[in-house]
């Protein structure tokens, strides 16, 4: 690993030579930390058990599956239009982005379009779900690094946006509201302008952020060269979204395929960063809610008229076949692999969700660190439970 | 700020077919016979399986040779048609006669357990669906030194399939509690909760207004 950090790599070295010096001369052991289950940097319930050596990890192990629901399972005895109301819950702050891929798979597989209207409407909600999704980890970061006030501030701005989800879709978390062929309604009368409106308020939010926390010395002092994943290794965990990119991985989903969604018809940036630390992580997070605002601004500007829904039959049977879409969501690449057998329910759907990698590259991160640390890394990498166990 | 980079990168042109060919041809120069069957399917995505004894070197050949960088997953498919059905038959009447014959996807196959997984090119923007049969050992070479990310992957596959990987460190169960028998994404392990009382979605079958009561049956009454 020839790019990793010096001081994480020095840190390592010695903590093990400490370990062994311990172990052989005194005849002790490090000692054992257990996070969680339940700890307020978790966002839910992962527990993650480090084993230490004074003030340094030597080892480190997530311990997932307390919020296992057991979804893939279930599509099994579902329709293929029930199947979003599972998978909804998955990544519970970013609700409409799950829809939206396995729709797209349902309808790759029927060979089935939504109308122009429905796939713009579709990518302003996608959107809209992740501004308030990464409005929350913005404000969440400063909690895990002991400032108070972001917390607040994310909570009053995320609340336009949820407002707005419910103003369209009739729910907050779970709107529930994409259907195979398109959606269940168009927008209700004013969103536009409305929309509008909260797009100039969060972008206030996101330069408030910017100056608060980014350009904060203990908060740069606290995450700037910690927890550094190199390019490599990103790769090979298969790390996606702002975890990949602030390795320096230039890829992005809604700009590198061709998707039935309305991201190829404005211009937009592709935010990276070289550092691959917390920092460059979390800094990329706040680069990609300002551009999100700006993409939901310039698809209004273009919303084409038309309706909202394509011609399907009432009784959903989709042809027998395999299809895989996957879409950019705000926690990373999420996609379904649906196979079909020709029936009114799926057959089997593999659901790739981006925390379960994201996550995964725990053990490796974490040894060598200091344990105040721990908490920033696991803050800067961002999962949600649910999308970690499905 | 100025230290701080970002990219601009112009949308890029959309690569045809013709990556996806090349990449069917590379990996049959490299694994020969083992690669047994192929799909590209125009414009969408392109499926390959290759023999269980060389998934390993398609892994290898996947990464080197194709050039595909990114790791997406790894999974297994149970292609036996589930005993239960839907889970929606009446608990107290006798069990349903159903066609349990065993139909594998795209690329075909010859065993119940398929083994599937995904890798993608970040700058080549495509990715290969790669499938492999699972022999009646199930025990399937580790995917870890191809990709590392694998490792949870397999783990996951292991409980909830039961197969094993040859050389994967510590195959504990990630989400089931420890000692759970029976792999419950096999088809033929019951989903409970539909087992002990009746789907109360049956219940609800009645025919549209307007349409003949002879056309609606079971399955449109409930979708």
């Amino acid at each position: 690993m020839t790019m990793l950090g010096d001081r994480q790599r020095l840190a390592y070295i010695a903590s093990q030579a400490a370990d062994a010096r311990l172990n052989v001369e005194l005849e002790t052991e490090g000692m054992t930390l257990n996070i969680g289950p339940q700890h307020p940097a978790t966002h839910g319930t992962l527990r993650i058990i480090c084993r230490l050596d004074g003030e340094q990890v030597v080892w480190a192990e997530p311990s997932a599956g307390y919020m296992h629901r057991g979804y893939e399972k279930l599509t099994e005895v579902r329709t293929f239009p029930q199947v979003t109301s599972l998978v909804n819950r998955i990544d519970w702050l970013g609700s409409f982005a799950n829809e939206v891929p396995f729709i797209l798979a349902a309808e790759k597989l029927m060979d089935i379009e939504a109308p122009p209207r429905a796939q713009h409407i579709r990518t302003i909600l996608f959107e809209l779900s992740r501004i308030a999704n990464v409005s929350l980890f913005l404000g969440d970061l400063g909690v895990q690094l002991g400032a108070i006030t972001p917390v607040f501030m994310a909570f009053r701005d995320r609340e336009y946006v949820l407002n707005l989800i419910e103003s369209a879709t009739g729910g907050r978390f779970h709107p529930n509201f994409d259907r195979i062929g398109g959606l269940k309604d168009d927008l209700p009368k004013g969103w536009i302008e409305e929309t509008r409106s909260v797009m100039r308020k969060l972008r206030t939010f996101c330069d408030e952020i910017d100056d608060l926390l980014f350009g904060n010395e203990i908060f740069q002092s606290r995450t700037r060269g910690i927890g550094v994943i190199p390019k490599d290794v990103a790769l090979q965990y298969g790390l996606s979204g702002p975890n990949l990119r602030a390795s320096g991985v230039d890829y992005d989903l809604r700009r590198d395929q061709k998707i039935a969604m309305a991201w190829d018809k404005v211009d937009f940036k592709v935010w990276t960063h070289s550092d691959g630390d917390s920092f460059a992580r979390c800094w990329v997070r706040l680069q990609e809610t300002r551009e999100a605002t700006l993409i939901v601004e310039k698809l209004l500007d273009t919303l084409p008229a038309g309706p909202v829904m394509a011609k399907v039959p009432r009784i959903i049977k989709v042809p027998e076949g395999e299809a895989w879409v996957s879409t950019e969501n705000p926690l990373g690449e999420m996609g379904y692999y649906v196979v079909s057998k020709g029936d009114l329910g799926p057959f089997r759907v593999k659901i790739r969700s981006a925390s379960f990698n994201n996550i995964s590259i725990v053990p490796w991160l974490l040894r060598g660190v200091y344990v105040p640390d721990v908490i920033t890394i696991l803050a800067s990498l961002y999962f949600i439970l649910g999308d970690i166990d499905r | 700020m100025s230290q701080l980079s970002s990219t601009d990168t112009p949308i890029a042109a959309l690569p045809g077919d013709a990556l996806r060919e090349r990449a069917v041809d590379q990996l049959r120069a490299e694994l020969g016979d083992a690669l047994i069957d192929t799909l590209v399917k125009p414009g969408d995505d392109v499926w390959v399986r290759v023999r269980a004894d060389a998934w390993h070197e398609a892994g290898i050949a996947l990464r080197d040779v194709v050039g595909l960088d990114y790791f997406c997953f790894l999974s297994a498919i149970d292609w036996m048609p589930s005993p239960f059905g839907r889970g929606e038959d009446d608990p107290t009447q006798p069990q349903a006669e159903r066609d349990m014959t065993i139909r594998q996807g795209y690329t075909g196959g010859e065993t119940r357990f398929q083994l599937f997984a995904r890798a993608c090119s970040t700058t080549l923007h495509f990715g290969v669906t790669i499938k492999a049969d699972v022999g009646d050992d199930m025990t399937m070479p580790t995917w870890i030194p191809c990709y590392t990310g694998a490792n949870w992957h397999e783990r996951e596959a292991h409980e909830m399939f039961g197969i094993n990987f040859a050389g994967h460190p510590d195959l504990r169960n990630m989400y089931l509690p420890t000692g759970f028998e029976g792999h419950p994404m096999r088809k033929d392990f019951p989903l409970l909760a539909r087992m002990v009382k009746p789907w109360p979605g049956i219940v609800d079958v009645e025919p549209l207004p307007g349409e003949p009561a002879d056309n609606s049956d079971a399955d449109g009454g409930e979708s």
